[in-house]
């Protein structure tokens, strides 16, 4: 039960002089229930990576697989996949055009053939699960704030009941607040349903406070897939293709520089916190 | 010498119905008061809806106060005399790159703002040419901004305000579209101008790391100025901005938290060399 | 893909079409799409075809680029020639039930689409070589006249050129909300017609509400830079005649003349 990809290439306008090869050979396998981050500057191909999962995209070539099923086989309907593997891009706006909130959240489940009735049950219930308050709910999705209306789109992708979601940059040009609104969100749908969530962020900060598992995605290929304290570790490779770990990490490893025995490897405020205090408390010095 | 004096500026947006009666009233901007000196660098720093935006408008004179006075460059931002030389000296920078490039050539689009405001041909080309390499994009001045990046189209953006020779340029969330890296080619760009041009920036944004380098900062929430001060002074009060929808950096999160355990670590660090420094001095 | 379609779209390069004032062009396009329609037999063809060849080759633009922008007429194409085709009186040559290929017919067929495709390379020619704003430009200089009779020449010529930058923005975004709205299981392909004028509203709803919130900033954003109208207003780059355009003058005219002559002759 997994989506497993096998050398898939991706070339933009291939055999003109626009040619680029937006995918080098990705081979990847994503088990259920994961939380995975997807890091990368603009243009190192992870937009494109996760419009493949839901056979948005095509791949030049190579294969992938979803539950054991090769999805470019001429059976297969990606009309289907697209409700189990659900995509929110990131400008919510290219989304939302019905009158109301709660009749855009249903546009995805009547597409997959509900009846009214079930539509509107999913509907509420990804309404629910997003925390958007119901006295919203009849308005215009064009009347929200940009956080709400990104509530609105995961919802109107929940609604499918898919078993994988993909967030592109649920977080972009929002608040702080907004910001760890939403990505608490989203980690609370992970936990309470298993649901296998896939994050691209530009945020080291906030996918080392999320993520199980860290992809790193660099002109077209997969630099690094770990952990993001393994990811991490590698900072100065990290650095070199103008990417960075979190703040924390950096301060942990001049800590280290100055003589003082804490973990290298906290990528997380936390962590950070714990370590040095633990430091002091090993010295032996009072900390007040 | 002030550039920018405002006191108690008031700005409402009201709703009306079919018939015209009020709907609604929205308070935009509530009482503000705001000094720039020439040559600063302010940031105004709020959530999204602070009324920030609203603020920045009536610096170039997009929006009429509604009340309050305010005063650009030693002019009266409501005598509708003023208007054209106050929006040439406070330029503006707003959110969307694309939504602001008016011409389909990098160069051309620097050149909308001195033609509008009928400057000489030749001297037109000698500002665009000044202005695009004050923002390191002379070498793109031939090309099309659909093919820059995020980063390299807002950077065209402050080039077309500079080719106005304003004394004063409002950045209205310039950075809020843009990946990491565009976020940086930009906030280089604006201190550079800054402090070799000596340009008096106004930077509008809730990134908190963007405002370290600021001179001064203002905080905005429900239209109304809740706090101002250095980014040092602003930065050690970290459980008021939270109340504000805002953070802190990660960096003076951390310190703030230390120093909540116990540790005696100075109040309003801004940067990793800062806090290294103060941990291992009690090491 | 929608991106694909490059007629309109300019291509920067060193060539002498390129420094050519857009008001020649204009011309010189004007003249060239008229002699399409005079032009006769072999030699008249021939001439034609080395005026394109020749104007493609300065042009410096890569030819397979060009063609690209056929496939988006191909429709076309193809319609006007089975029109000429089976529609033309005359001699048969093959016949199929009631429909019958005159000789005449594939002749006017294969002359037909060949003006279109040469009428539309030549056009495209015109905007690869010449950026919108200089199109504009030279379109509201030729224009001028027509400010007396209180025709708002600059403000057109001004839409113009703004529509021409957003159109390949506005691409862009129509793919990008088709794509968000496929995620959502949306079809945009089968069903009659009837489904299918439906399946666009999740396609353009989004699409006018971000063109207009683009207009509204747009428009800020020029005030901002103090746009007040065309009063007043100087240029970066002034339309000036060089010695070149007389020379392109010269050159244009003596081609229509020849188209001319061979037709008369």
């Amino acid at each position: 039960m997994s989506i497993i990809l096998d050398k898939v290439n991706y070339v933009y306008s291939e055999k003109t002089a626009y040619q680029i090869q937006a995918l080098k050979d990705i081979s990847l396998k994503i088990e259920d229930g994961e939380f995975i981050g997807v890091i990368g500057h603009t243009g190192s191909g992870k937009s494109t990576l996760i419009q493949h999962l839901n056979g948005l995209m095509r791949a030049t070539s190579g294969g992938i697989y979803y539950q054991g099923q090769d999805i470019y086989d001429q059976d297969f309907s990606r009309h289907k996949l697209r409700g189990k593997v659900g995509l929110v891009f990131q400008y919510p706006e290219h989304q939302l055009f019905e009158t109301t909130i709660f009749a855009d959240v249903c546009f995805g489940p009547k597409n997959q053939g509900f009846c009214k009735k079930d539509a509107e049950l999913k509907a509420f219930t990804a309404l629910r699960s997003v925390g958007l308050p119901e006295d919203y709910w009849y308005r215009s999705p064009f009347e929200l704030s940009g956080g709400q209306k990104r509530r609105v789109a995961i919802a109107g992708v929940l609604a499918m009941e898919p078993e994988v979601l993909i967030l592109d940059e649920p977080t972009a040009g929002l608040d702080p607040k907004g910001r760890d609104e939403i990505l608490d969100q989203v980690a609370k749908l992970h936990q309470e349903r298993q649901l296998t969530v896939i994050l691209v962020s530009h945020s080291m900060e906030d996918v080392a406070k999320y993520v199980e598992r860290l992809i790193v995605m660099n002109q077209g290929s997969v630099l690094f897939d770990g952990t993001p304290k393994e990811v991490f570790s590698h900072y100065q490779k990290l650095e070199s293709v103008g990417l960075a770990a979190p703040q924390v990490t950096y301060l942990m490893h001049d800590l280290r520089k100055h003589g003082m025995q804490v973990q290298g490897t906290a990528t997380t405020l936390e962590e950070a916190k714990h370590s040095i205090l633990q430091a002091f408390a090993e010295k032996g010095k009072p900390i007040c | 010498m002030k550039f920018i004096e405002a006191r108690k500026l008031i700005h409402e947006y009201i709703r009306r119905d079919e018939e015209g009666n009020v709907e609604s009233i929205l308070t935009a901007l509530d009482e503000v008061d705001l000094d720039v000196k020439q040559g600063e660098f302010v940031a105004i720093l709020g959530h999204n809806g602070s009324g920030k935006s609203t603020l920045a408008k009536h610096l170039n004179v997009l929006l009429r106060p509604g009340g309050g006075t305010l005063w650009v460059d030693g002019k009266d931002a409501e005598d509708a005399d003023n208007l054209w030389a106050i929006r040439q000296n406070a330029g503006m920078v707003f959110q969307n790159p694309d939504n602001q490039i008016i011409a389909s050539v990098v160069e051309e689009d620097v050149a909308f703002g001195p033609e509008n405001i009928g400057v000489p041909t030749d001297e037109i080309w000698k500002r665009v040419e000044k202005s695009l390499k004050s923002v390191g994009m002379i070498q793109y001045r031939e090309h099309s901004p659909n093919k820059l990046s995020g980063g390299q189209k807002q950077r065209v953006a402050i080039a077309g305000v500079m080719a106005m020779e304003p004394k004063c340029i409002i950045l209205d969330e310039p950075t809020a579209m843009l990946d990491p890296n565009g976020r940086r080619e930009v906030l280089e760009a604006v201190e550079r101008l800054n402090k070799e041009k000596g340009v008096t920036i106004i930077l509008i944004t809730h990134y908190m790391e963007e405002v370290i380098c600021a001179d001064r900062v203002y905080v905005m929430d429900n239209g109304k100025v809740v706090m101002q001060g250095t980014p040092r002074g602003i930065f050690s009060q970290v459980d008021t901005l939270k109340d504000y929808r805002l953070d802190v950096p990660q960096i003076t999160l951390l310190a703030y938290e230390l120093r909540k355990e116990g540790l005696q670590i100075p109040e309003g660090i801004l940067t990793r060399q800062e806090l290294v420094e103060a941990i291992c001095r009690l090491y | 893909m929608l991106r694909d379609i490059t007629i309109g779209q300019y291509y920067p390069a060193e060539s002498v079409l390129h420094k050519l004032d857009p008001r020649t062009k204009l011309m010189a396009t004007l003249l060239y799409m008229v002699s399409l329609f005079v032009f006769r037999g072999a030699p008249g063809f021939a001439v034609v075809t080395a005026a394109l060849c020749l104007v493609i080759w300065l042009s410096k633009v890569p030819f397979g680029y060009m063609v690209k922008g056929l496939k988006a007429i191909v429709v076309i194409l193809l319609i006007t020639a089975v029109f000429n085709l089976f529609l033309t009186p005359g001699e048969a040559i093959f016949t199929f039930w009631k429909l019958k290929i005159t000789y005449e017919g594939l002749q006017n067929a294969g002359f037909m689409v060949i003006r279109l495709i040469y009428l539309i390379l030549g056009s495209s020619i015109l905007t690869l070589t010449t950026t919108p704003n200089q199109l504009t430009d030279g379109l509201e200089k030729s224009m001028k006249p027509l400010n007396k009779i209180h025709v708002p020449v600059h403000e057109i010529a001004m839409m113009m050129s703004i529509a021409l930058r957003f159109i390949p923005i506005l691409i862009e975004e129509t793919d990008k909300i088709m794509k968000a709205q496929l995620a959502r299981g949306a079809d945009f392909e089968s069903g009659n017609l009837l489904k299918k004028a439906k399946s666009m509203v999740p396609l353009l709803v989004p699409l006018f509400i971000s063109a207009f919130r683009r207009a509204n900033d747009l428009a800020m954003a020029m005030e901002a830079r103090c746009y007040h109208g065309g009063e007043g207003r100087t240029k970066m780059k002034p339309l000036k005649y060089r010695r070149l355009d007389g020379t392109a003058y010269i050159i244009v005219f003596v081609y229509f003349a020849i188209v001319i002559w061979i037709r008369i002759a």
